[in-house]
């Protein structure tokens, strides 16, 4: 196989990783700060896939249009969950917390299901066969915007946390949870935000998945569990890891649906996975727990 | 009232006549739904118990466990397929092949101190991994699934399990009662008292001289071992094995919903939990076929709201209670989460 095609299948691989790596910073963001698992992650991120069609399909609105609107009304969701069931979650014991989270998943999942049914659908943008032409690359339009995006997004987040007043109060929570407490934080609403905030990320992905993939409910497992592959590669609560994180996964199952078959790319994500838990449980970017 | 002065005699007496119950009713009700709806309880009765061994009593939680039950299934069913070996034997190298499997994850996880929800993690991309392994191994099929011939050469309905739906019903049945009283047994030795030490502060097990690796593999391997012959049972029963149900994930999920229900860490509580759900969603299917709803997800929507409730409400199911209630102890009732 020439050297141009591998390095083209490797750049596209990389830009949906991105979207990915947005997706799990959002995963990494709600464990960082609340020390919950949410294990339904990859089902809000569906979610947001059938927002965006949705609004395409009502509205004839572009994915990047929807990326407000699925945020809003993700992070009003996130926070309601936060506020209705996560919160009783926190300090629990892991396994009850990932059950529930769980039952959350099987929840969302199947309420996908009932409501859009089980066949795939898409969104079809004017610019879905256009590309870009650089040097020997031919990069897809779609999947460079749905890369520069959740780079932008992924930015955003980052000075969110960085610069403003609130980014450091949540960040001072995740620090110390008492010692926020003692100086006055509503650390429960600074949590629901977090929850918040963390499905908007998820929401937002999805927004961006739609420009490269359709979106069927079956799906939500997956992208969980790469949600979780990601993370822990980059090592939880890490935000640049996420995003390292989902580039590289995106590179393997891109290269291995060359090298082996394209139906085997996630055993390759699974194999890291067990790899990286065994030897690094920390992530590539994380600190070891104690 | 005649009160029994001794709640383990009464225990006794209850669990007997509960057997006893099982063992006869299908004589009297010969009915092929019936059977077929009990053979799905008793089956998520015996795994359920299965993995309560590890989680229950050990506190590791696995989310993979439909791997050993897809193992199970696969070996015995390529024995009797390729090389014309029967399912009694089939299943002793079912039992050898998930608890070599178990032996390797829960070696792999509790030797680089992989724990939690880390563990949980590890336990889904094993089962993950090897179902798309299985998609793509011909020689069982792949993808396209793997299938037992109906016929079999005269010889005797159960030698090789092509019998009616009855015998299947009456081997899981005596493979759920004989777990059930293995898992009495084995929590009643040493190594029980070790699972539960190591489940409740890990640290301080290993402060008492408890070897917290072994003990834990222990109970990886001992629940993998005895979660095969489900795996065995159901691939003679179905007569078909696909690796997309045999390892889903969606399986693992439903697998641990019976002792969530009835009660982690107890005995009886996947039985209860099984007996609790096996209906309760077969009764949802025939309220929806009756009222012509056509909803694929609504009965997993209902087992994803339980279980939230469930975790939250009555994390220690509902075992524990109904045994105050009807004055039991059960052998290893734990006392509700910290």
């Amino acid at each position: 196989m020439p050297f141009e095609v591998i390095l083209n299948i490797a750049a596209s691989g990389g830009l949906t990783g991105l979207v990915y790596g947005l997706a799990a910073l959002g995963l990494s963001v709600i464990f960082g700060v609340s020390r919950v698992v949410n294990f339904a992650h990859g089902e809000v991120m569906v979610a947001g896939m059938f927002g965006a069609v949705l609004l395409a399909d009502g509205l004839g609105a572009d994915p990047l249009v929807a990326v407000p609107i699925v945020g809003l009304a993700l992070f009003g969701t996130g926070w309601l969950m936060h506020r209705g069931l996560v919160r009783e979650l926190i300090g629990a014991p892991e396994h009850r917390q990932f059950l529930a989270l769980v039952g959350v998943a099987m929840v969302v999942m199947n309420g996908l299901l009932m409501a859009f049914g089980p066949d795939a659908r898409g969104v079809r943008v004017p610019y879905a066969f256009d590309a870009y032409e650089i040097g020997p690359l031919l990069l897809d339009k779609v999947r460079v915007i749905a890369g520069g995006a959740a780079i932008l997004v992924a930015a955003g987040l980052f000075a969110f946390f960085r610069l403003t007043a609130l980014g450091t109060a949540v960040r001072a929570c995740a620090d110390n949870q008492l010692g926020a407490r003692v100086v006055g934080l509503p650390v429960e609403r600074l949590y629901a935000l977090t929850f918040g905030l963390g499905c908007a990320v998820a929401g937002i992905a999805g927004c961006l998945m739609t420009l490269i993939v359709d979106v069927h409910p079956q799906l939500a497992p997956d992208y969980t569990l790469a949600g979780f592959t990601i993370v822990i590669i980059g090592g939880l609560g890490s935000a640049t890891g996420a995003l390292a994180g989902g580039v590289l996964i995106g590179l393997a199952e891109a290269l291995a649906g060359i090298v082996l078959m394209p139906s085997m790319k996630s055993m390759v994500s699974f194999a890291v996975l067990i790899l990286v838990l065994v030897v690094r449980p920390h992530g590539l970017f994380g600190r070891p727990a104690r | 009232m005649m009160a029994a002065p001794d709640p383990a005699r009464r225990g006794r007496l209850l669990f007997g006549g509960f057997a006893l119950v099982l063992a006869v009713w299908p004589l009297g009700i010969d009915d092929a739904y019936l059977v077929s709806v009990a053979i799905t309880m008793l089956w998520f009765a015996a795994v359920g118990q299965a993995w309560n061994l590890m989680m229950g009593f050990a506190g590791q939680l696995s989310l993979g466990h439909t791997l050993y039950v897809g193992l199970g299934a696969y070996t015995a069913a390529a024995l009797y397929v390729h090389f014309g070996i029967g399912p009694w034997i089939g299943v002793w190298a079912a039992v050898a092949v998930a608890a070599a499997a178990g032996a390797v994850i829960g070696g792999l996880g509790f030797r680089f101190g992989v724990r939690g929800v880390y563990f949980a993690l590890l336990t889904i991309a094993f089962a993950e991994f090897t179902r798309i392994g299985f998609d793509h191994l011909d020689w069982l099929g792949g993808s396209a699934g793997f299938f037992l011939p109906l016929d079999h050469d005269g010889a005797l309905p159960w030698a090789d399990l092509r019998g009616p739906p009855l015998l299947f019903y009456y081997l899981l049945l005596a493979y759920t009662l004989g777990l059930f009283l293995l898992c009495r047994a084995v929590i009643a030795r040493p190594l029980g008292y070790r699972w539960r030490a190591v489940r409740e502060d890990q640290e301080a097990a290993a402060a008492s001289g408890i070897n917290v690796f072994r003990t834990k593999l222990a109970a990886a391997v001992m629940s993998a071992a005895l979660t095969a012959p489900a795996g065995v049972i159901q691939a003679f029963y179905y007569n078909n094995l696909f690796p997309d149900q045999a390892f889903a994930m969606h399986r693992s999920i439903e697998m641990i919903l019976a002792p969530i229900v009835g009660g982690i860490g107890t005995l009886f509580g996947p039985i209860l939990g099984a007996v609790v759900l096996t209906p309760l969603g077969e009764a949802l299917t025939l309220g929806l076929e009756a009222l012509a709803i056509d909803l694929p997800g609504l009965k997993q929507t209902v087992y994803g709201v339980l279980l939230v409730v469930i975790v939250l409400r009555l994390p220690s199911g509902v075992w524990p209670p109904l045994a105050r209630r009807l004055g039991l102890g059960d052998a290893a009732t734990r006392t509700p989460d910290r």
